[in-house]
């Protein structure tokens, strides 16, 4: 029982994924200035912007919404990123934690923060807020088909199995998933589907600060808005480590493997960061054309290739 | 100096109001976020929302009928929150001050915490005036 609870607050839980993915996501701030050929915020930046809005700034509920329902999404969506950070985490890191067909409970959980997103969008009765709910939701409804079928491919591949522990093992007894020819094709639709979780550009549509706003968050200040932002960090953090384990045969925390575990880590990190600054926003019915065909189109042939065993 | 007033200090979020302005003010702001001045470096950005803003950027001069907005986007302000009145329009009210639509300089409608004088001020000078914000107190 304080093992289950130190898992989930404290080691590869809640603080953990948080203090972590907020590292991530100031790596993330600095890289994007480099690109730009500008200095950049310090790496910490992540962490004063949360603090500032949690403790010093005040909360504003709208009046025609409804408040409740405005201040509790953030929460859940907080539950589903370290709900999901726990699932996800405890079979990386190599302990035995899991059960059978938790890789769905984890499909599940990951969209629990868009959704309470969404809520809390509608909940806040600001029109800009509500237009971006709705083209959240259409994103939602195109990536999520793209994304339980990679999941199918994975567990094709992985022997059958539901289980993200089992998932590791078959990778690290045999290669990892990615060195197959099925397998590039299923990285590559993931990439995007991570991209499209995390709402960074080119599917920033639900968020689109130069024409609505802010979207979906236009509503939230104060201590609200920082959940979201604790959210989206541990977001950052959780994500690519799905896709270290979908792919590249998870971590070994033993002598130079730890080395291998951050270099596979950064890359991924990289490659969201450097696919989110060269590219430009998309239209919400261009975004559904990318997922609902030609991504879909993508996973199908990977999941032949796997079955004639390329 | 606490914690909290650090973390405040080293994350001002920018809202821009600009009034009945000749744009070269916002020119002149954006300057400001580009890879040669690079206001991020402390921690600052442009966002979309008076939401989420830390401190509202107010250029041009405020006619009757921006007076209403002003207000009104002051008062959608989650506080604690810094005014900053830039441009010669945004302190005194320029060569607009004797106009007959003219509704007052920024500092007769809404408390302002620093004046960054200049027609339009060179990115520096409004640097300059950030750098005196975040010292202030």
């Amino acid at each position: 029982m304080v093992a289950d609870l130190f898992y989930y607050f404290i080691y590869p839980g809640f603080l953990f994924t948080a203090v972590v993915g907020g590292l991530i996501a100031g790596v993330d701030r600095k890289i994007t200035a480099r690109v730009q050929f500008r200095k950049g915020p310090p790496v910490l930046q992540p962490f004063y912007d949360f603090f500032k809005l949690l403790l010093v700034k005040e909360t504003i509920l709208p009046a025609k919404g409804s408040k409740i329902t405005f201040l509790l999404a953030p929460v859940f969506a907080v539950f589903g990123a370290s709900a999901s950070a726990v699932l996800i985490m405890l079979p990386l890191l190599g302990i035995d934690a899991g059960f059978r067909g938790d890789v769905i409970v984890v499909f599940y959980l990951l969209t629990i923060p868009s959704l309470s997103y969404i809520i809390g969008a509608l909940a806040s009765g600001n029109p800009l807020a509500a237009i971006g709910g709705s083209r959240e939701m259409k994103l939602i409804v195109s990536y999520e088909f793209t994304f339980i079928l990679i999941i199918a491919g994975i567990i094709l591949k992985a022997e059958s199995s539901t289980s993200l522990y089992r998932i590791i093992e078959v990778q690290q007894t045999g290669n990892a998933f990615i060195g197959t020819a099925s397998g590039v094709l299923l990285f590559i639709a993931a990439m995007f589907c991570i991209q499209a979780k995390l709402g960074l550009v080119p599917f920033d549509m639900g968020e689109a600060e130069t024409e609505i706003g802010g979207g979906a968050f236009i509503e939230y200040s104060g201590s609200a808005y920082a959940l979201i932002k604790l959210t989206k960090y541990m977001l950052f953090f959780t994500l690519p480590a799905l896709i270290i384990l979908f792919f590249m045969g998870g971590v070994q925390l033993t002598g130079i493997h730890i080395l291998w575990s951050a270099l596979k880590l950064i890359a991924v990190i990289l490659l969201i960061t450097l696919i989110r600054n060269t590219n430009p926003r998309l239209k919400t019915g261009q975004a559904m054309r990318f997922f609902l065909i030609w991504m879909n189109l993508f996973v199908i042939v990977a999941i032949v290739l796997s079955y004639l065993g390329y | 100096m606490g914690f909290k007033d650090f973390c405040f200090k080293k994350s001002l979020w920018l809202f821009h109001f600009g009034g009945a302005s000749c744009n070269n003010c916002d020119i002149e702001i954006l300057d400001c976020l580009t890879s040669r001045y690079d206001v991020e470096r402390f921690g600052m950005k442009l966002v979309g929302s008076p939401r989420h803003a830390d401190v509202l950027l107010v250029n041009g001069s405020i006619n009757k009928r921006d007076k209403k907005r002003l207000l009104e986007v002051y008062n959608q302000l989650a506080k604690p929150v810094l005014v900053v009145a830039i441009g010669a329009c945004g302190c005194t009210g320029g060569i607009f001050a004797e106009g007959i639509t003219f509704a007052g300089p920024v500092d007769k409608i809404i408390p302002v915490d620093v004046y960054i004088p200049g027609c339009p001020p060179k990115p520096e000078a409004i640097l300059a005036g950030i750098v005196k914000l975040l010292n202030k107190k």
